[in-house]
């Protein structure tokens, strides 16, 4: 009976896990074949032609890292010394849950609605316009409690024992914090940097309100651009060049996987001098 | 280097040896309300090795973190009494505890290397200091290296990641690391217990090597260990839960290992407890 009992359970479990990677490989598989005949260097490197978008994405892909890129560069010292201050140096109490609290609520509000939010205060009231400049803002918003959590917890990681010695030399709270704990902290810092990155070129709502939809190359900040996600999502709705979106779709997904898999391979790097 | 600071500055020169380093009086240390050591009186004579013995929670560690305000960085740590080096109060108004731990060095039970190379490891602390000139930092590297007797297995691979060597040699790394900041104190929180026998071997001999220019504190619940590298040891106890522990007896190691005075010295040494 118990033999049975197992072996019903271990048979189930092994379906459940069969479906999470199926699904997975379903999705990969799927645009795979529909989009793999579109890839080639024309389609990477030239502008969409005409009322249907034939040619090439490459004003999308410079605006999506542009705007990546951009919000990258606002958020990182922010959230950093954010989660260094939360980790270091705020009295642990009240204000301190509140801040943390804060940051994890900011992280599960839909993107929609960071979009409007966006769409309103950099857009309209800061007067910044459809442009990266906004885009990257709004962007900002979204990977900012990211970025500072994962980096609390890495510093909170660093073992107490490794602060002391640098303490024991007689180095000073700053000189520990800069020097030592943040080197050490650093591969999973830099993981969670890229995990937000993977996200940033991901989304679609924030940016569509933001940055806009002009097909231009951005050059300026506050030129208007248009993401490859936005790109995919006009493609798509409007049901005019089907190939195109599926042929984006599929740089999307490479590109999130590339983000990911160096995320692990930093994580497990762990740091530069431990082997 | 700070020298208008009690403790920026170069050891006393008239310091002669069996006059005390550290004297501490009435000491009473808390964790919050946690009342952890009550009533030390001890003299930690210069130039020589005193072991700290004394079953675990005894506060042996606690106190050795005392003499360097190290406990400073735990919330809710209060001393009382007075502890002086070389005549100066420690916890005095103005000292400020980073210069005063530039020369009471520690070494930690856990070797605790930085993810960096091996000379970036020991040249950190006279980097701290403001040490840049190059050929100044080798120096102080080799000779910190030299002390530590561990600059013939490492001077062909200074750029290697500390952490890539062996348990022993990281401790090796971690006195060399302390020694390049020139301290004039070594503490040692039992620096032996958590590598292989060979290198405990080293380490003690280090030691005995280290005492002619260091004063050396070690904290150890190895006996044989305090009985063959210390000079004077001090006995702790915590006689009961919930009660401060506190100093039972101190002398020297000799006298106190064949023939103690406190019955409960003699209960632990023997092995009745602990």
């Amino acid at each position: 009976m118990s033999k049975w009992a197992n072996r019903v359970a271990v048979t189930l479990l092994w379906i459940c896990g069969l479906l999470t990677v199926g699904a997975l490989a379903a999705v990969i598989v799927y645009v795979f074949i529909r989009g793999v005949g579109q890839l080639n260097l024309d389609f990477i490197l030239s502008a969409p032609r005409g009322v249907n978008a034939e040619g090439g994405i490459g004003p999308t892909i410079v605006a999506t890292i542009y705007v990546t890129g951009l919000a990258m560069l606002i958020v990182t010292p922010i959230a950093v010394l954010a989660a260094v201050y939360l980790a270091e140096y705020a009295v642990q109490g009240k204000l301190v849950t509140v801040i943390r609290f804060a940051a994890d609520t900011l992280s599960s509000v839909p993107s929609i609605v960071m979009g409007l939010f966006g769409f309103a205060f950099f857009v309209e009231a800061m007067d910044l316009g459809f442009s990266v400049l906004s885009g990257a803002l709004a962007l900002s918003f979204l990977m900012l409690p990211i970025v500072m959590r994962t980096t609390e917890e890495a510093i909170r990681a660093v073992p107490r024992y490794i602060r002391w010695g640098s303490y024991g030399l007689g180095a000073s709270k700053w000189q520990t914090v800069s020097k030592i704990v943040l080197p050490s902290a650093m591969p999973r810092i830099l993981t969670g940097l890229i995990l937000a990155m993977g996200r940033a070129v991901g989304e679609t709502a924030v940016v569509i309100f933001t940055m806009g939809q002009a097909i231009n190359l951005p050059i300026s900040p506050l030129d208007s651009g248009r993401s490859m996600t936005v790109h995919l999502y006009t493609l798509a709705m409007e049901g005019i060049n089907m190939d195109a979106a599926y042929g984006t779709a599929l740089l999307l997904m490479i590109m999130v996987l590339l983000f990911n898999l160096s995320a692990r391979w930093l994580a497990r790097r762990k740091g530069r001098f431990e082997e | 280097m700070t020298t208008e600071s009690a403790f920026g500055g170069v050891p006393e020169a008239s310091t002669v040896a069996g006059t005390p380093k550290f004297t501490v009086r009435s000491l009473d240390f808390y964790y919050g309300d946690f009342h952890a050591l009550t009533g030390i009186n001890i003299d930690v004579k210069d130039n020589a090795v005193t072991a700290f013995i004394g079953p675990s929670g005894c506060g042996k560690s606690t106190f050795l973190r005392c003499l360097n305000r190290m406990n400073d960085l735990i919330p809710g740590a209060r001393v009382e009494g007075t502890i002086t080096l070389d005549g100066a109060d420690v916890y005095g108004a103005g000292v400020d505890p980073v210069d005063l731990r530039r020369r009471v060095g520690m070494i930690f039970q856990q070797p605790n290397p930085f993810p960096m190379s091996i000379y970036d490891n020991v040249a950190f602390g006279p980097r701290l200091h403001g040490i840049k000139k190059k050929s100044e930092l080798d120096t102080i590297v080799e000779q910190a290296l030299v002390r530590a007797n561990l600059w013939k297995e490492v001077r062909d691979i200074m750029e290697r990641g500390g952490l890539t060597l062996s348990g022993g040699q990281q401790q090796r790394l971690c006195i060399a690391r302390v020694l390049a900041v020139q301290p004039d104190v070594l503490l040692m929180d039992e620096p032996c217990s958590a590598i292989d026998p060979t290198s405990v071997q080293k380490v003690e001999d280090l030691m005995a090597e280290l005492k002619s220019s260091v004063t050396i504190i070690i904290v150890t619940h190895n006996m044989q260990q305090a009985a063959r590298v210390s000079d004077e040891t001090a006995f702790f106890l915590q006689e009961k839960q919930g009660t401060p522990a506190e100093l039972i007896e101190f002398g020297r190691t000799a006298e106190l290992f064949t023939s103690p005075r406190d019955r409960r010295t003699e209960d632990y040494i023997t092995g009745r407890f602990g």
